[in-house]
Order: C-alpha cells, then sequence, then structure tokens
C-alpha cells in the first residue's frame, strides 16, 4: 500500500456498471515526510475520505477486494484514512 | 517475496472493514545485502512483526492469502519475520 494525498475529484457519468454509485478521487503518492512526489492515480473511494487527507491506496488487482468492489474494473482503491504516521529514527535503521 | 525492514507504523481509524484489527507498518524494501533499496511502503502486518525487525514481505493479490483471501484488500503484507540478520546469507 502507498501513502497518498487526496488533490481532486472525478466525475463521470457513462462508466461501467460496476463503478455506478463509486466516488473517484485523484491521490498523489507522497513521501513519509508528507512532500508531494509526481504522478496521480484515480482511485475509487471505499471509506467516506476527503480533500487534502493522507490515505491508505491499494493499487493492482487486490483492490478489487475492498467492499462493495466484487468484479468491478479497478485498479486503485482508498482504503483507509491515515491518523499518523511513525518514523524510527533514521540512525536506526 | 522481498526483505525489508521495519521503520515504522501508521494509525489509521478509518478504514476499510476488513481492514479492522490489523496493524499497519511502514516497511523500507532492501537488497541482498540488506542495504534500502525503493521507497518504503505500508504493508499489513500478518506474523506480529514490530518496528526494527527483519522482515520479508509479498506484493499483489497474494497479499491477501494469510487473512481472508475474497475480501481484504492488500497489496503488500508481511509474511515471515527473519530470525537474525545473520541468518540471510547471499553470494
Amino acid at each position: 500500500m502507498i501513502i497518498a494525498r487526496i488533490i481532486g475529484t472525478v466525475v463521470s457519468t457513462q462508466k461501467d456498471q460496476r463503478l455506478e454509485g463509486k466516488k473517484l478521487l485523484i491521490v498523489r503518492p507522497i513521501n513519509l515526510d508528507g512532500s508531494d512526489t509526481s504522478g496521480y492515480v484515480v482511485a475509487v473511494d471505499t471509506v467516506g475520505a476527503g480533500f487534502h487527507e493522507r490515505v491508505l491506496v491499494v493499487a493492482g488487482s487486490s483492490a478489487r477486494l475492498a467492499q462493495n468492489m466484487k468484479d468491478a474494473p479497478v485498479d486503485a482503491a482508498v482504503v483507509g484514512v491515515i491518523d499518523t504516521v511513525d518514523i524510527m529514527a533514521p540512525e536506526k535503521v | 517475496m522481498q526483505l525489508a525492514r521495519v521503520i515504522g507504523t501508521v494509525v489509521a481509524t478509518v478504514k476499510n472493514d476488513s481492514l479492522q484489527h490489523r496493524s499497519l507498518l511502514v516497511v523500507q524494501s532492501l537488497n541482498k545485502n540488506l542495504e534500502p533499496q525503493g521507497k518504503p511502503l505500508v504493508a499489513v502486518d500478518s506474523v506480529g512483526a514490530g518496528v526494527g525487525e527483519l522482515v520479508f514481505w509479498c506484493r499483489g493479490k497474494e497479499a491477501s492469502f494469510p487473512f481472508k483471501r475474497e475480501d481484504t484488500p492488500t497489496d503488500c503484507t508481511i509474511v515471515g519475520i527473519v530470525d537474525s540478520e545473520k541468518h540471510v546469507t547471499s553470494v
């Protein structure tokens, strides 16, 4: 799973039936210190995440295993809203 | 599967129901000489690993196999703890 920040939403009327009722978000992967990386992913929201929140994003076929996503044509899903990230001191790594 | 060092923890209160009560750890992948390689990832723990430990993790759909495999959305799961660094040998 990667850590990402929600930077936008996508509205789509004409889409696969199995995606109906799902919220689509644009997320940008971020580093552990919170700084942005390049690129973005369109991910389906499964937890009700909001704009600018740090979230956990699952990619690949595992994204389909989230609730209500059976057989949905999806390769990225937001599965958690992050409260905190604790990293141990770098010299001990 | 790849070797990694657990370097931190993630707390997420709001998460997918099937991830409730699972601990989320930040892992830094390592090369065969146990040097950091690539970006850190967030992994679900299936073995009770702790921060600082040397572990190996599994990616892709197989990452959900330690749990209820049909409804656990994870693409990165810690599946074993390496006994010690001395137990990793490569040529």
